[in-house]
């Protein structure tokens, strides 16, 4: 595995390195580094990006990131481990985060997180066996006075019941086969 | 009628979010006027003087914050704390999604006020929904010349840049986001110096909450008197408090400081309606999320307002009230709260990483009802040694908040789980054997 971290900047005669991103990506990012005075700034951006094209952050992904940005892969990895939206292992095409810090546990969180492990059939940290859904219980999501809620791909959902779950999870299944 | 809509307007305007809608409302009239005939320290003069304190948690002055930053080095910029993260806080999110255009009327006020020509609004990266409308918001500010370059036939030019952050807690910590800011770990720094002088990219930074800086425009536009109209004469204006937990009618209240008590917000009609569950009474409240000491039922009849709030031995803060009813288990809510901060500690420093690790496993030895009166007194202790500025940063200082105060108002809770040890846990195997 730290074959592909180094092999940006120091195997220097191995394989050319992976170039994954998109032309629009790329533009995108070239976009971005404008609106700061450091390169190394529009990393979080730039790893918002990346995660959306790789599907997670792989090794690749960070390489070329740090390519980008003219940083070492060590530097971007340690960012990516660090903040909890950042994907460094593959994730469900959809990632489930229901809140259940303390104001939503007040007003039912827990018992829908429950509802809802045993609704997909996975515990937190889990993904589905057909890649759909990854589960997690995550701290506050500023939606207190809309408890029980959570997060689909960071698009939020309120005022949750196990019945409205099923039917947003149903959705979901039918936007990827449609 | 006890609120009164400075920021919340679009609770009384539906539409406010369109620029069209939100400049028949004396939107941007404070810009305007500001950049074609006001200079930078008139605008920092009415904020001072009107007293407005800054609505992130500390509770500083803002105008008093602005004059600190010196004026003869450039660049300098404006931070915008939306990283809104305290547990029961979800008030920065009504504004950035209900009321855009007042945001980014505050923040160019504001980057007027001290000569910054960038400003960064940092969102938590939760807010992708609410980035949207912002950036929406900020595109229609660009197109009806009130950003970008010369603005309104001036020589001030202005850019406002959205940035998302990642699911950082800490990243609400104003050091720390500037650190996060900068495509660093999101750690807090050291300080002096303070972002005032060495901020973002160690220029001169203003670092504001975004209620804060929502104050502003009204504040310009109708002045410093007008805004000391609302309020006591130590906290001027309004506050919004978002009120959770196990009421009727949880929301975001806008009301001016000092004129309602906590038992209004939980009971009054136009705001909490009382209890969820009949029969109940309160047991806890946590006034300003997890952070704040939990104030007990004897607590109700306190003002809101920061030095009342103070005089009751808690902490206005984020003014996130997070209500508990007589059947909440105290030390389950205490675990809660310690396994966010546990969760939330950045690691930088020891006394925090390995004291919210040592609350939240005796914490949780208690819960399950594995724990002895010994690991009550060492949780007291580990809490006791975190204090007094061995953290770096506030984090850790808050993380002992709940242990603390549970230990202080609901010690009979604990005792109840316990199992005693034969000497009652204060002997040879006591919290220092």
């Amino acid at each position: 595995m730290m074959t592909s971290l180094k092999s940006g900047n120091i195997l220097e005669t191995a394989a050319q390195p992976t170039t994954r991103l998109s032309e629009s990506a790329l533009r995108e990012i070239d976009g971005l580094i404008k609106k700061y005075a450091t390169k190394r700034s529009a990393i979080m951006p730039v790893l918002y990006i990346a995660q959306a094209e790789y599907g997670y952050l792989t090794h690749e992904a960070i390489d070329e990131v740090a390519r980008i940005l003219e940083l070492d892969p060590t530097e971007v990895l340690s960012i990516a481990g660090f903040y909890t939206l950042y994907f460094t292992h593959p994730v469900g095409r959809y990632v489930v985060q229901i809140c259940n810090d303390l104001p939503c546990a007040l007003r039912g969180a827990e018992k829908f997180v429950t509802e809802v492990r045993q609704e997909l059939g996975i515990a937190p940290n889990e993904t589905t066996p057909d890649g759909m859904f990854t589960l997690e219980a995550v701290p506050c999501i500023a939606a207190c006075d809309n408890a029980p809620c959570m997060q689909v791909n960071l698009e939020y959902y309120e005022k949750l019941t196990l019945e409205k779950a099923r039917e947003i999870f149903a959705q979901l299944r039918q936007a990827v086969k449609g | 009628m006890e609120q009164a809509f400075v920021i919340l307007r679009h609770r009384e305007i539906p539409d406010i979010q369109q620029l069209g809608t939100y400049i028949k409302d004396g939107g941007y009239e404070a810009w305007k006027r500001a950049v074609k005939e006001m200079t930078a320290d008139q605008v920092i003069d009415v904020v001072k003087a009107s007293g407005l304190r800054g609505r992130g948690g500390a509770g500083f002055p803002a105008g008093v914050k602005w004059s600190f930053v010196p004026k003869n080095v450039f660049p300098k910029y404006v931070v915008v704390n939306g990283d809104e993260s305290e547990p029961g806080t979800f008030k920065d999110r009504e504004i950035i999604e209900q009321n855009p255009h007042q945001l980014v009327e505050g923040v160019a006020l504001c980057a007027y006020a001290i000569q910054a020509e960038i400003a960064y609004i940092y969102l938590r990266g939760e807010f992708k929904a609410p980035a949207r409308i912002l950036q929406a918001a900020i595109d229609e500010a660009y197109q009806a010349g009130l950003l970008g370059k010369n603005i309104q036939g001036s020589n001030y030019s202005l850019n406002i840049y959205l940035h998302l952050g990642a699911g950082a807690y800490i990243c609400g910590e104003e050091t720390a986001l500037l650190e996060s800011l900068e495509g660093k770990l999101g750690q807090p720094r050291l300080r002096p110096p303070f972002p005032a002088n060495v901020g973002l990219y160690a220029k001169p930074t203003v670092i504001n909450n975004v209620e804060t800086l929502a104050n502003v425009p009204p504040i310009v536009r109708k002045g410093a008197e007008w805004y000391r109209s609302f309020g006591t004469e130590k906290s001027p204006g309004t506050k919004i408090f978002c009120l959770s937990g196990m009421v009727k009618r949880p929301g975001n209240y806008e009301v001016p400081l000092g004129k309602i008590k906590i038992r209004d917000l939980i009971f009054g009609e136009e705001f909490g309606q009382g209890l969820l569950a009949e029969g109940r009474t309160v047991k806890g409240v946590l006034p300003a999320g997890a952070s704040a000491p939990v104030l007990p039922e004897s607590a109700l009849d306190t003002l809101l307002d920061y030095e009342s709030v103070a005089a009751a031995g808690s902490m206005l803060g984020s003014a996130s009230f997070i209500i508990m009813d007589n059947t909440v288990d105290m030390v389950w809510a205490a675990t809660k709260m310690v396994h966010f901060f546990k969760h939330e500690s950045c690691g930088k420093c020891t006394p925090c990483r390995e004291g919210t690790y040592w609350m939240l496993n005796l914490l949780e030895k208690i819960d399950h009802g594995h724990g002895e009166q010994r690991d009550v007194i060492m949780l007291g202790n580990v809490a006791q040694q975190m204090l007094g500025g061995k953290c770096f940063c506030l984090l850790g200082d808050f993380s002992t908040s709940p242990v603390i105060s549970t230990l202080k108002h609901f010690r009979n809770e604990y005792d109840a789980k316990v199992q005693l040890t034969p000497d009652g846990g204060v002997g040879t195997h006591g919290a220092h054997g």
